[in-house]
């Protein structure tokens, strides 16, 4: 069994925490498709994510990144358990709430909470501010001391907003300032783990910074626990101690932030850190190497056999197409960073003798370059 | 070199190499809620076989200028000023079908998203040779040969099987390349790319910018980058334009101004964004505030209200009066040269290293 082959008890090795907050093993969540006519049957599932090992340590932030459609979305939804899991566990603080009901979960949903990716269709346009923020604490049943009212316009001063906007609606206030607002409703039941799912792709460069600021200060002063997914690399290292790399509803690499930006071993980890696009700031930025792969991310309902990346991989062998690297910590890699390869790259960012260009316009473009 | 002249001056005989020039561009919709100056008073050229890169954030008029140079903008509620010469043709007040016979013909655009901008109605193929055979008169044959060529051009495998696909059995990537096949199949002057990355994956993005900087080696086409992200910018562009509130706030190359950068807002920008080799337990600086509205811009300079460095300039300048922008490389600033270049070094500086 594929999902067996990981190693989870390796994990949550941070330093900053080694307490657990939530550990998830093997989790999976297949969409099922229909088709056919007249009488619709199932004929296949998007593999969403398929079997994925992680852990959170008490108010430790832990980022998720990969390409669209990797599963890193999904993944945090299950985490939330707004879908409902395939298959796989999920354990809150030694509960297992993996299909836990309603009324189980109740408890727990509010320790959990989410920030969404898009600010203008996560609040609810009819609502005030006020009453947005407020709503968590009357859904629970919770009263503060000093009243609701009272905490919201804590809240409101706490993210930066001004107290007095409290009977403003979500249109009056800028993208930036409605990232804010989910991020206040997110702490209005004073949650253990926040899951932040692309919470500054969808401002301007000059707002990511005060959003991600906040973000980081609420962190590190709340002590709550991140699970930060985002596909911005530079975003991530920023914010997370450790990070897992998803690839086409797997982890293929997961470490502490040093392993995975300057000790990486697994190639997909190489190819997406060498296509981050940096500004030049000195002429010396030649010596980061050079990875174009081929191509787009294959199919998740028809995920490669073995390693999922082998068909985009300039090492795959046959050994990949038939078996699965399992998730492990390999020789030359630290405690608590694991690799999923069976022909793991050297742990450096350093450019290489030769660029890695698989895409083949490229490679003739380029050689017509060179030879004229 | 780029030159270009103040937005106010009188227009300038363009230089031999320029091959687009906009002199003082001014664009306007008129709304419900009042006019919006989208674009005010805009002057930069292209020559030849460069790139030229233009950042800013949404709402900082950088497609809107394109759209106009283009002649997309809607007639009806838009007014456009200025001047606009490529290659010698005025096209403020071209007619549309001088426009029409230029565009796709001479200039070509990319879009930022590819699934909208191509037609889910007729194939790759069809959209490909179409343009093709209105500007050159190419038989059907020859047309499909040009758009198989084109594609396999850009990396689409198997292109002669392709070609009779339709948009949704493209990926994305794929798709943005049938975009950029498209744009090349006359063999244009000028390309505009309008945020062509910006819906891509990182891995695919690095792919297709590769992919258009070879290409342009290849045909010495002019290009207009536009894009918010300046790691890309600084891979792509010659020259760098930063525009801000509709107007242009610093000009040079994309050395000079990533790495020198004299207005207090590239300074923003520049030390806003975290980066893959910088320090982590140093608080990101972000811009305060928010882009303005372009309904009621700002007295003054445009950028003040968010500006932490307009106590250094004496009176009330920053309030009253609008800084203009200079030949070469310049940045519209009422800070003096000496104050952009100690302010830079002692506080900006150390952020972004």
């Amino acid at each position: 069994m594929s999902e067996n082959l990981t190693l989870p008890t390796q994990q949550g090795s941070t330093g900053t925490s080694t307490e657990e907050l939530l550990r998830i093993e093997g989790l999976k969540k297949h969409f099922p498709i229909y088709g056919g006519f007249p009488i619709k049957r199932k004929v296949g599932a998007v593999q969403a994510v398929d079997g994925i090992d992680l852990t959170i340590g008490v108010a430790e932030s832990v980022g998720m990144v990969g390409e669209s459609g990797c599963g890193k979305s999904t993944a945090g939804r299950l985490i939330t358990r707004l879908l409902e899991p395939t298959g796989g566990k999920i354990t809150y603080s030694g509960q297992d709430i993996t299909h836990a009901s309603r009324k189980q979960l109740a408890p727990v949903r509010s320790e959990i909470q989410m920030i969404f990716q898009d600010p203008y269709s996560s609040l609810n346009p009819r609502q005030t501010v006020g009453t947005i923020i407020k709503s968590p604490m009357e859904v629970n049943g919770i009263d503060p001391a000093g009243g609701r009212e009272n905490r919201v316009r804590e809240l409101l001063e706490l993210v930066g907003l001004n107290p007095e906007h409290y009977n403003r609606f979500p249109h009056e206030f800028s993208g930036g300032q409605r990232q804010r607002i989910g991020v206040a409703r997110a702490l209005a039941l004073k949650p253990k783990l926040i899951v932040a799912d692309e919470p500054v792709s969808a401002l301007d460069v000059s707002i990511q910074a005060q959003v991600v600021n906040l973000l980081k200060k609420v962190q590190e002063e709340m002590g709550i626990a991140f699970l930060f997914i985002a596909h911005d690399l530079a975003i991530v290292r920023h914010f997370s101690q450790r990070v897992a790399v998803m690839y086409l509803g797997k982890i293929v690499e997961v470490g502490d932030r040093d392993s995975i930006y300057n000790r990486p071993r697994h190639p997909y980890t190489h190819a997406l850190l060498s296509a981050v696009p940096e500004v030049a700031m000195d002429d010396e930025t030649e010596s980061r190497e050079r990875i174009r792969l081929a191509g787009d991310v294959p199919s998740p309902i028809h995920p490669p056999s073995g390693c999922r990346f082998r068909t985009r991989c300039w090492k795959a062998q046959d050994k990949c197409a038939s078996e699965e690297p399992p998730l492990l910590q390999i020789s030359g890699n630290r405690e608590g960073h694991l690799t999923a390869c069976h022909f793991p790259e050297d742990p450096t960012t350093e450019a290489r003798d030769e660029d890695v260009i698989l895409d083949p316009a490229l490679k003739a473009l380029e050689a017509d370059a060179t030879e004229g | 070199m780029t030159t270009l002249t103040k937005p106010e001056g009188a227009p300038a005989p363009t230089g031999p190499d320029s091959f687009l020039s906009v002199r003082d561009l001014k664009v306007q919709f008129s709304t419900e809620d009042g006019i919006v100056k989208a674009v005010d008073g805009l002057s930069f050229d292209v020559e030849r076989g460069k790139t030229l890169g233009i950042v800013g954030e949404s709402g900082s008029g950088k497609s809107v200028t394109n759209l106009t140079i283009l002649g997309l903008h809607n007639p009806a509620s838009t007014t456009v000023d200025g001047e606009i010469v490529l290659d010698g043709k005025e096209l403020v007040t071209a007619t549309e079908k001088e426009l029409e016979q230029l565009r796709g013909n001479k200039m070509a655009m990319i879009f930022q998203d590819p699934l909208t901008a191509l037609s889910p109605y007729y194939t790759v193929g069809r959209q490909l040779s179409e343009p093709y055979m209105k500007h050159t008169g190419a038989s059907k044959k020859e047309a499909r040969d040009r758009a198989v060529q084109m594609l396999e051009k850009v990396g689409i495998p198997q292109p002669k099987t392709r070609f009779d696909d339709y948009p949704h059995q493209f990926s994305g990537g794929m798709r943005q390349r049938a975009m950029i096949a498209m744009a090349l199949m006359c063999d244009p002057d000028l390309l505009i790319a309008d945020e062509p990355t910006t819906a891509l994956d990182v891995t695919v993005q690095a792919q297709i910018l590769d992919l258009l900087k070879d290409l342009q080696q290849e045909f010495g086409s002019a290009i207009i980058f536009i894009t918010h992200d300046l790691g890309v910018i600084s891979n792509m562009a010659d020259d760098l334009l930063v525009m801000y509130a509709g107007r242009a706030v610093e000009r040079g190359t994309v050395k000079e101004v990533l790495r020198t950068p004299q207005h207090p807002y590239a300074w923003g920008l520049l030390s806003s964004m975290p980066r893959l080799d910088g320090d982590i337990d140093e608080a990101l600086t972000p811009i305060p505030g928010s882009p303005p509205s372009l309904l009621n811009p700002p007295t003054g300079c445009a950028f003040h209200p968010r500006c932490a460095f307009t106590g250094e300039v004496s009176g009330s300048l920053c309030t009253d009066a609008r800084p203009s922008l200079a030949d070469g490389r310049a940045s519209a600033c009422h800070l003096s040269a000496e104050q952009k270049q100690t302010i830079f070094i002692d506080k900006i500086q150390p952020r972004l290293r």
